[in-house]
């Protein structure tokens, strides 16, 4: 792999930068791998990465119905945080944490990531009661995450309304500093570079069809609209779409899929310096570096594999928004769009083996899976690589369902009384 | 925003009228006590969610209260029909008439 | 005077009506009508902004809603400030002040330009290769600067003053652009009895009439009839006509949103005209009729401002009577342009050639040209332009080079072709499909009730697409069951075509070359930059898209999407259609938050719920706290107490004598029918059969998955019904869950259930004195302990009301909870606190009935539980009834996680240090020297100081905890550790005789 460094950047100005090779390739799908990825998003590529960076594996297709990184990686609002309550959560995000600080130089690609920090609102008693309880087990974790008064709030984040006579006022905020965003496809694409680079093959336009099993069951590949290939090992990380995908191995998942929508407004000067998020009036927002405000929604109420959704939920999150930042009532929406997301009852995420012998399934992670996404693949690639899940997913198995033995987030943020 | 035929009031309504209740025609077992977990499991969480035709419930919230069932493409979001609570899952024939119907 | 390029004679505007406007400072004279955009060219002025990343000059491009470059901030007053207004679509009034953008020190002057010199380092995408080392700089050196960079405008940054309103409207049709193609359909559908809504973006309909002066239409001018049209349009009352309105949105089941402009072209609007509208219109069938938009030529640098597409220049000219220059230049692949150079020579403007990069342009173009005077130079192209603030020059070659000549000009106009609005198609998810022979992109698979016409439709000659409108129209009020037949016939002639002309970059700017062609202005993307894309294996336009930024500006690559396809698909050698196109996404144009929000800000931004004695609360200072919707009286502190001292008072004072607290916000269902307590019996965990009418008793509701989902007193009032209370915020999930269950899984029960959360105040009386305090209130029931026990509700009357009262407790005080109709709720209050303030009671608030419920161990979910909580972990297994053969929750519940003996259980938790008040929400270790991460036993759920203990005391979920009765465990807090004792939950009359009386 040509390294990319300023010195590269200013060898190709001179040649009118005729000479960067290609990033990825395009090639036709071989007959046999050793692994297949179904799904080339960040998770996915990210898989195929670890595999080959870590495992040694390097004879993986990872096959995507469209061009990569067009899914929900391409998609979301790129917030990355990881103060998560419970220990499972906080080992699985926190890993990630860990792995965002570092993985422009590790895949030699600028992912952009902006440790600008996360503030998550407290509107009510209940809202503090949640946080408090955030911020205490974080600490005991070794998670990042604090407590700020509504005057620290606003100072670390000066276009927010803490009048004290707002609909919700503003009663203190979770801070987490090292939270902040990244630069989405610079995610896929670096992943998709540095895969490329170690021999993965990524064939776009190449929607799986089905998922061929032996007469004992086990995995042997899939059908493709390109024809048939096989593996022994196949990874499923298709977001929206895993329901549709396990379907095709028989399996039927606990998964439902809705619509999410975000919108950014037109670029301004910097104004917003942080992400701000509030579950209790349903807005998270933040200004990207092109300073295009990046705004996200709720999911609409039904299922749905549209990519689309309702103006009234946009228009909740805009009232959200203005009630938050009155300022920005004049500001445009430049662009909407809409994702699938693929959420699980608990709504954590399922990484694991399935009951398909040589099928494996990373799915189920709702509105929230990009700030996870080195993290998620990287033991991925180690369930992948060792039959067995590495100690951080362990616990976010499919007998969860069976158990009961939940890892309920939105629970534990629990209802008001 | 959908427009919604609920089939009690017989009439069209947005949908900020209703609230989606997950899939339909999943029933809860008489003997629920002594299913198996592995039943349990099925019943409770596991879900179709197909792409393309689903079948769902739908409570007219807002209106007369009623829960109901429904055909939606997930792909087009398109509703193909909407009926009664209890009236058991149309079948094949019945759904492409009335696609067509609302296709016009 | 309006301008030094004004010409007399020609627009449409009014040369006596004058307004001035100021442009960074400097006073200018424009005439009413006029665009910020012509005003500023009408003066002279063609440097209007600056581009995104290279800060190269620009001027404008177009004069309409696809501008990209004269983006300008627009300011009534420092709360009404609007950054990146296009000059093309403000309206100019009087006294109006607009300011450049992204330019510092000034529009001249612009110390970021100094990035055009550094543009070859900053190629497509650059930034992802470098800013990597050292690593530590990228947080505090690279990341500011980058993100300094950002933006155009600036944010306003106070509150916005102004106010925006919301219509919803039903139509039959809806057309969506008043150009002579939807003004036909509209004309043809309201004649046939359909309702009509008729919208168009601009000022006036009339769309391209605007500038195509040779269009007649009945023999009358284009633009006339359009006027005549429109008001006759107006006075049909199933007609409604909205200008400066853009459809942005095509939603599911043909919902589509309009933005109206109200107030932003009025010098002193109306204080109560609101400053936007936002329609949401459900139209039984839409006629989407958004004509086309030309494109620019892509060639070195083509950004100059003095460079406009010719249908800009010939709308200036013909609509505002502005020439946009005195030496104008030509630069064209299709005949548009011919006709914008003709109409300038016409006014006496020089033209000095039109340069044409075909060899043979359409029939009669170069005799018309001959006869004007006008130099053709087919088969050339411009390769490139001189200038600074302004173009000064254009260089002509021969098409592949040679033959250079430089011919000087003030202004050079460019037509590469026009562009189909597909726009609302597509949003309407319709499927655009590729035209191979015009080699465009036309509408394909319909998805809805819609029909394209005219120009966004790929419909040519006009007549065909005024005959094409009208048949729209008088079919879509045909399917809607319009009865007239219009058999409308408009005889229209005139108007070019909108087919021919080059997508991509043109000759001189082709694939060897590095010259900066820009395809996207605003974003400044250059041809080159796209190859580059390609060549770093970009090859979906999606990937070109983003890897570029090309259409991402804020005209969302209205001028620029197809020349960045065309340009990627020639470097891949592949067909457009293979390389895609980029979905189109609302909004058309960008639309202000405050008019998607209109009322829904400050107190309508969600419903507060009130009590109907929150006045009397309100009068007597109570501080309030928001749960879910409501507002409720947190404490009442008296004059120089905080919280703790109004609390402290307030728990004493109930234990003492009395204290009087509202529970209306209790959630109520009123579950009535003969099959009532069989239905409770599956809802609840507990038992309802054996209750006795009259009886009341405290019930658990689970989910199907075994945990558990809201409690409350249940009381039977008769044989067949029941009076349920749920939690303040569960009431509706829990009546929806309710319903859920009783129509679908025991529809063979004969129930029903009412909410009537709302029918009834509730006031509490609670503490020793609480019966003498009702007792002359209340008639016809007996309160002695032997007829109405603890857990009672009897009916009767209190004050002359009816009321269900009950004999319950939430703080372990003998009490009651007087339930009473809400209109009466304030009357019966205000009549119990007349007895109970000389009897030495207090109003208390929700805070002080939490601590008081705390130091009886008595749990509230949403607090003590959190959806993950089994009745056997809330020490709740006495609720369950053991021998019930069914009830929601009974099978989940026996799960093998939920039977686990390592269970979170909820215990009491006593600090070491009585006076140290845990935080909620603290964990629970067993050893705080473990090092992090620590194995964490619990949290802290509930923590109060208690006056009538005398202590802090504390309930918590702990791991096992039932079996750590009187261990120590340590809750370890950033400054210290405390130490706390296991407990029991009861903190407070440990035998429960108080409630008794």
């Amino acid at each position: 792999m040509r390294r990319y460094s300023i010195f590269a950047v200013a060898r190709e100005t001179m040649r009118g930068h005729k000479g960067w090779p290609k990033q990825w390739t395009s090639p036709e799908p071989k007959k046999q791998y050793d692994v297949i990825i179904i799904g080339a998003g960040g998770h996915g590529l990210g898989t195929a990465f670890y595999l080959a960076k870590e495992h040694g594996i390097t004879n993986i297709a990872v096959v995507e119905k469209g061009w990569l990184g067009g899914g929900n990686t391409g998609r979301n609002t790129t917030i990355i945080r990881s103060n998560y309550l419970y220990d499972e959560s906080a080992g699985l995000y926190n890993h990630a944490m860990k792995m965002w600080d570092g993985l422009s130089q590790d895949l030699n690609y600028n992912v952009m990531y902006s440790a600008r920090g996360v503030m998550m609102l407290a509107h009510n008693v209940h809202d503090v009661q949640g946080a408090k309880r955030h911020i205490h087990a974080n600490r005991l974790n070794g998670v990042q995450n604090e407590w700020l008064t509504p005057e620290q709030a606003k100072e670390y984040c000066p276009p927010l309304n803490i009048s004290q006579t707002a609909r919700y006022p503003v009663m203190g905020a979770a801070l987490q500093r090292c939270g902040g965003n990244a630069r989405h496809d610079a995610v896929a694409w670096g992943y998709a570079r540095a895969a490329t680079d170690r021999g993965v093959d990524i064939i776009q336009n190449c929607a799986v069809t089905g998922i061929k099993r032996s007469a004992n069951g086990a995995v042997e590949g899939v059908e493709t609209t390109r024809g048939f290939i096989g593996a022994k090992k196949v990874g499923v990380v298709a977001a929206g779409h895993s329901s549709v995908l396990m379907e095709m191995a028989g399996v039927n998942m606990p998964l439902e899929s809705y619509p999410l929508q975000a919108l950014v407004s037109e670029p301004v000067k910097p104004i917003f310096p942080c992400v701000v998020m509030s579950n209790t009036v349903h807005a998270y927002i933040s200004q990207s570096d092109k300073g295009e405000l990046v705004i996200g929604a709720g999911t609409d109420q039904y299922t749905s594999y549209s990519q689309a959704g309702g103006l009234h939920i946009l228009t909740h999150t805009l009232d959200a928004i203005c009630e938050m930042f009155p300022i920005f009532s004049r500001m445009k929406m430049l662009r909407s769009w809409g994702g699938t997301v693929d959420v699980t009852p608990d709504r954590s995420p399922i990484l694991a083996k399935t009951p398909v012998p040589g099928l494996y399934v990373n799915c189920g992670w709702g509105t929230g899976g990009f700030k996870a996404t080195p993290g998620s693949a990287h033991v991925f690639a180690h369930t992948i690589a060792n039959d067995a899940p590495h100690a951080i997913n362990a616990p976010f198995n499919l007998d969860r369902f069976r158990t009961g033995r939940l890892i309920d987030e939105a629970a534990a943020a629990a209802v008001a009384h | 925003m959908l427009l919604i035929h609920c089939p009690y009031c017989d009439e069209e309504r947005p949908e900020l009228e209703f609230r989606h209740a997950g899939e339909a025609h999943i029933e809860r077992p008489t003997d629920i006590k002594s299913i198996s977990d592995e039943e349990f499991m099925k019943f409770f969480f596991l879900r179709d969610n197909p792409k393309g035709v689903a079948y769902e419930r739908w409570r007219h919230m807002h209106g007369c209260g009623r829960f109901f069932n429904a055909v939606r493409d997930t792909v087009s979001d398109k509703f193909v029909m909407t009926y009664e609570a209890g009236k058991p899952r149309p079948d094949g024939d019945e759904l492409r008439a009335k696609s067509k119907e609302t296709n016009q | 005077m309006s301008g030094a390029n004004r010409i007399a004679g020609a627009g449409r505007l009014t040369p006596a009506k004058t307004v001035r406007f100021t442009f960074d400072g400097e006073i200018y004279t424009a005439l009413e009508g006029d665009t910020l955009a012509s005003a500023l060219v009408a003066n002279g002025v063609h440097l209007m902004g600056r581009s995104f990343k290279y800060h190269r000059a620009r001027g404008v491009l177009g004069a309409g809603a696809e501008e990209p470059n004269a983006l300008m901030g627009i300011e009534r007053d420092r709360a009404r400030r609007q950054p990146n207004v296009r000059a093309t679509v403000q309206e100019v009034f009087e006294g109006m002040k607009a300011t450049s953008q992204n330019r510092w020190p000034s529009l001249a002057f612009d110390i970021g330009a100094v990035n055009n010199l550094m543009s070859p380092f900053f190629a497509a995408g650059f930034y992802y290769k470098t800013f990597m080392w050292p690593k530590a700089a990228w947080q505090k050196l690279y990341e500011p600067i980058i993100r300094g960079a950002a933006g155009l405008g600036v944010s306003p940054d106070e509150a916005d003053t102004d106010h925006y309103a919301s219509r919803y409207v039903h139509c039959d049709v809806l057309v969506i652009g008043g150009g002579v193609c939807g003004l036909s359909a509209a004309l043809a559908a309201a004649k046939s009895g359909a309702s009509v809504v008729i919208c168009d973006e601009q000022a006036q309909m009339g769309g391209a009439l605007a500038y195509e002066n040779g269009v007649t239409l009945y023999d009358e001018a284009g633009f006339d009839w359009a006027g005549k049209t429109a008001a006759e349009l107006a006075g049909m009352d199933n007609v409604r006509v909205l200008t400066r309105t853009t459809a942005f949105g095509y939603y599911v089941q043909n919902f589509v949103a309009l933005s109206e402009r109200v107030t932003d072209h009025l010098a002193e609007p109306d204080a109560d005209l609101p400053r936007e509208r936002l329609w949401q219109v459900r139209a039984k069938r839409v006629i989407i009729a958004t004509g086309a938009i030309e494109r620019h030529m892509v060639f070195a640098n083509n950004d100059r401002p003095g460079i406009m597409l010719s249908s800009a220049a010939r709308t200036f000219l013909n609509h505002y009577g502005v020439a946009v220059g005195t030496k104008v230049g030509v630069y064209t692949a299709n005949d548009s342009a011919y006709e914008t150079a003709f109409d300038l020579k016409r006014v006496g403007v020089s033209v000095e050639a039109i340069v044409d990069c075909r060899d043979n342009p359409g029939e009669g173009k170069l005799s018309t040209a001959a006869d004007l005077g006008i130099t053709v130079k087919t088969g050339h192209s411009v390769t490139n332009t001189k200038g600074a603030r302004r173009i000064t020059a254009m260089v002509v070659e021969r098409n592949g080079g040679g033959g250079a000549k430089t011919i000087a000009v003030d202004a050079l106009i460019m037509s590469a072709g026009w562009t189909p609005s597909v726009h609302m198609f597509s949003q309407s998810r319709g499927k655009v499909a590729w035209d191979a022979d015009t080699q465009r992109f036309l509408p394909g698979d319909y998805a809805q009730d819609c029909v394209s016409i005219g120009a966004c439709n790929g419909t040519e000659d006009l007549q065909a697409s005024v005959d094409e409108a009208i048949a729209a129209g008088e079919f879509a009020a045909k399917a809607v069951g319009g009865k007239r037949a219009a058999n409308l016939k408009i005889a229209a002639s005139g108007g070019g075509g909108w087919s021919g002309g080059v997508a991509g970059s043109a000759d001189g700017a082709g694939p060897d070359t590095t010259v900066k062609a820009f395809v996207d202005f605003q974003n400044d993307v250059t041809a080159k930059d796209i190859r580059l894309a390609v060549r770093e294996g970009m090859h979906s336009i999606e990937h070109v898209k983003r890897f570029t930024t090309n259409g991402m500006a804020s005209d969302q690559g209205k001028t620029s999407n197809i020349h960045g396809l065309a340009i990627a698909a020639d470097a891949l050698s592949r067909e457009m259609p293979a390389v895609g196109l980029t979905t189109f996404r609302p909004p058309y144009t960008p639309v202000t938050f405050g008019s998607i929000v209109n009322h829904g800000r400050g107190q309508l931004f969600d419903p507060t719920r009130k009590t109907p004695m929150h006045g009397w609360a309100e009068e007597h200072g109570a501080v309030f706290e928001d749960v879910s919707q409501w507002k409720r009286a947190w404490y009442f502190p008296r004059i120089g107490e905080d919280m703790h001292a109004a609390v402290n008072r307030e728990c004493k004072t109930v234990r003492e004598a009395a204290g009087v607290f509202d529970a209306s916000t209790l959630g109520k269902i009123e579950v009535v029918g003969p099959d009532a307590a069989a239905f409770l019996d599956l809802m609840y965990t507990n038992g309802w059969g054996k209750l006795k009418p009259g009886r009341c008793k405290y019930g658990i509701m689970l989910r199907e998955d075994g945990f558990i989902y809201d409690d409350g007193v249940v009381a039977r009032i008769a044989e067949d019904r029941f009076h349920v209370t749920t939690t303040t915020g569960g009431a509706p999930r829990v009546l929806h869950h309710m319903e859920d269950y009783l129509q679908t899984e025991f529809p063979h029960l004969d129930v029903w259930l009412t909410s009537t959360s709302e029918q009834w105040a509730v006031i509490a009386v609670q503490g020793p004195k609480a019966r003498e305090i009702i007792e002359p209130l209340v008639e016809d029931i007996d309160l002695s302990n032997e007829a109405m026990p603890h857990m009672s509700a009897l009916e009767g009357k209190i004050c002359g009301v009816p009321t269900r009262l009950f004999r319950v407790s939430f703080t372990g005080e003998a009490g009651y909870e007087v339930n009473v109709p809400a209109d009466f709720g304030r009357a019966v209050w205000e009549a119990i606190w007349e007895r109970a303030e000389p009897l030495g009671a207090c109003a208390y608030g929700t805070e002080t009935m939490h601590v008081l419920r705390a130091e009886k161990g008595f749990i509230i979910v949403g607090q003590d539980t959190d959806g993950t909580v089994t009745p056997q972990d809330a020490g709740l297994s006495w609720a369950i009834a053991k021998s019930k053969p069914d009830y929601v929750g009974i099978r989940g519940l026996m799960r093998p996680d939920l039977v686990a003996d390592d269970r979170k259980q909820l215990v009491g938790l006593k600090t070491k240090d009585a006076n140290t008040v845990l935080e909620e929400g603290a964990q629970v270790v067993a050893d705080p020297n473990q090092p992090i991460p620590m194995k964490m036993l619990g949290h802290v759920t509930s923590s109060y100081w208690s006056e009538n203990c005398g202590r802090s005391i504390a309930m918590a979920l702990v791991a096992g905890g039932r079996a750590k009765m009187g261990e120590t465990l340590y809750v370890p807090m950033p400054d210290r550790t405390i130490e706390v004792e296991v407990t029991g939950t009861v903190f407070f009359d440990e035998k429960g005789e108080r409630v008794n009386g």
